[in-house]
């Protein structure tokens, strides 16, 4: 998308940089271009020009990253992502989209950069090396400057024209610029300065980006909005009840939609990873293949077909009712199809699901070391409930199931609130739908009177759901089973008896049309 | 009597001052600064001071070695700690101050 059509627009605005490659061009579509505007064609190509970050879901709620030859200022109080946003940008830019880039610091110098940036897995010294990428510490200790009179920034801007010239840079990032202020004393010369270097940024065709400190008041502490108006992001770090949310919003995006929500954002060891929200919607394709449940007795009560692939099913019942036994049946049924499960338990670790299953003669062990099951365990205490989407986003991503378990949901509630909870899990099911993967969720019901199991408000989202009790009769407990409802198929309505036994679940009364 | 006081504030008399100026291009502001540096340096340095002009737009390199942000920028290499001061220098109390020849005061 980056390499095709460079908008006439930018040819008028960047002139040089891109003549050479269309300067034959540029003329011929000039002259085209009213006609076509009048018949409404060819808009599209007057849009303005995006330039991906290839930070995971920025470009998403960028609608294709940050506007190409313009500077952006990501804002952000301490910590809060700032400096990696920016690097990120400059180093996808040189390593994926054969972009150079060049990195101004003026708080931390090379050496400490290349250390914080490997811990992440970057190699800024290779880069360097490759003649991708300029590291230019810029230095500034307030107590070795005295000011004697007129002055202005141009040492920066022959400083930063060489580094960009020396490389071919098409991306620069300023971080943090604020530092002159503290640095140099004069601000009305600074001011002036800075709207001459935002202007000067978009002669010499970079996108940049540029790094602020979030003000009290204002969204950076020196109004250096005011200079940057075509993009604006705020980076927010929150603490909620001892839990941190990093989120991300776009503040301003001249000349191009974008999304307007708060994002919640995850820093991980693959860097900055944004929620997508292109999975949001209710357009999702839906299929009519059926995927087993795991056990035969149960298919049969699901018109001998067991659920619709794609579906979301929740198993609900109260404390020892079995329902992790019936997640682990689907999922041993799953694998040994050659499918693969990812397996989210928030109760449990892996080892210990696995010998407890032993127990009832499913053997998930065997699928885990064939690759094809993924546990991912967590204490839902462990981080937010958006930070919970983020991890298990990117964990679908990178393992790319045919198969989600969730053990249980119920637990999740309790890092946040009902609301929070409910639009996690809309968002979490509708990508779930759009990548045709199967959820099957396990949720603990205090009592059985709540039988409806929308605690978390969330039976509208599923299409399935299985309750299960136990009745204590005659000095013993008997199970029982009973689909509440199943979208789109002709199920049993019986209440069905099961059994847990060493070879795992078996329904007494069988199932079958009623 | 303006030797003597040269004497009593420069502990070492044959301390050689190296100042280099940074200017980007024939500016007002360079040709002022340059003007005003040797005017200072010839009242209190006599005979003990080196200028080197830098242009930048010629040695953009440069910039990076000696933190080149503002120009003018005239550093005092030696002698040490190095000294920056920025500006066309038109202070000349804040020039003195800034290069150690006058102690700073309240």
């Amino acid at each position: 998308m980056r390499q095709e059509g460079k908008t006439i627009l930018e040819q008028g605005t960047r002139g040089g940089m891109r003549k050479n490659q269309h300067s034959s061009k540029a003329g011929a579509l000039n002259t085209t271009l009213v006609k076509k505007n009048k018949k409404g064609l060819n808009l599209k190509d007057l849009v303005l020009q995006k330039c991906p970050t290839g930070i995971q879901g920025v470009d998403e709620i960028t609608y294709g990253g940050l506007p190409q030859g313009r500077p952006t200022l990501i804002c952000g109080s301490a910590g809060s992502g700032k400096t990696l946003f920016a690097m990120e940008f400059i180093v996808h830019g040189a390593l994926e989209y054969n972009e150079p880039g060049v990195f101004v610091s003026f708080e931390e110098n090379s050496e400490e950069l290349t250390k914080n940036f490997a811990s992440l897995g970057i190699d800024l010294q290779d880069a360097v090396q490759k003649k991708m990428l300029v590291l230019d510490h810029v230095y500034i200790e307030p107590s070795e400057i005295e000011e004697t009179g007129e002055y202005d920034l141009d040492g920066l801007f022959v400083r930063l024209g060489y580094s960009i010239d020396s490389i071919g840079a098409k991306r620069v990032a300023l971080d943090t610029l604020e530092a002159l202020f503290s640095g140099l004393g004069n601000e009305n010369i600074l001011r002036a300065e800075l709207r001459r270097l935002f202007r000067w940024l978009k002669t010499k065709g970079v996108t940049a980006v540029i790094t602020a400190e979030r003000g009290d008041e204002s969204l950076t502490r020196f109004g250096l909005e005011e200079y940057v108006a075509d993009c604006v992001i705020l980076l927010d770090h929150r603490v909620n009840e001892q839990i941190a949310t990093r989120r991300m919003k776009i503040i301003k995006y001249r000349g191009s939609r974008h999304g307007t929500n708060e994002y919640p954002f995850l820093i991980s060891q693959q860097g900055i990873s944004v929620l997508p929200i292109t999975s949001l919607g209710l357009d999702y394709p839906v299929t009519s293949e059926r995927i087993s449940t795991g056990i035969k007795t149960l298919d049969a009560m699901f018109d001998n077909k067991g659920y619709y692939r794609g579906s979301a099913v929740m198993i609900s019942g109260t404390a020892g009712t079995g329902k992790s036994i019936m997640a682990a049946h689907f999922v041993n049924h799953a694998c040994s199809k050659g499918k693969h499960c990812l397996y989210f338990a928030f109760e449990e670790p892996a080892g210990q699901i696995i010998r407890n299953m032993g127990t009832i003669g499913v053997d998930l062990e065997q699928w885990v070391e064939k690759g094809l099951l993924n546990f991912s365990a967590n204490r839902p205490s462990f981080q937010g409930l958006e930070m919970h989407l983020v991890s298990m986003h990117d964990s679908i991503n990178e393992f790319e199931p045919d198969v989600v378990v969730i053990d249980p949901i119920s637990n999740l509630v309790q890092t946040g609130t009902m609301f929070d909870t409910k639009a996690m899990l809309t968002r979490l099911m509708d990508y779930l739908k759009m990548q045709h993967i199967t959820v099957l969720m396990t949720n603990l019901t205090l009592n059985k009177e709540t039988n409806d199991n929308s605690e978390i408000g969330i039976s509208s989202l599923t299409d399935t759901i299985i309750r299960l009790d136990n009745v204590e009769e005659n000095l013993r407990q008997n199970r029982f089973l009973t689909i509440v409802k199943s979208r789109g198929m002709n199920h049993s309505n019986l209440v069905n008896n099961f059994v847990i036994t060493d070879k795992g679940v078996q329904l007494k009364t069988g199932g079958g049309k009623p | 009597m303006k030797a003597a006081k040269e004497k009593n504030l420069s502990q070492a008399p044959e301390e050689i001052y190296m100042l280099k100026l940074y200017v980007a291009g024939q500016t007002q502001k360079s040709v002022t600064a340059f003007a005003n540096l040797q005017k200072i340096c010839d009242e209190h340095l006599k005979g003990k001071y080196q200028i080197e002009v830098i242009d930048l737009l010629k040695n953009p390199q440069l910039a990076k070695g000696d933190q080149i942000l503002a120009v003018p920028t005239l550093v005092r290499k030696l002698p040490p700690p190095l000294k920056r001061i920025i500006g066309d220098l038109s202070n000349t109390e804040r020039v003195l101050i800034g290069l150690d020849i006058v102690p700073r005061t309240i």
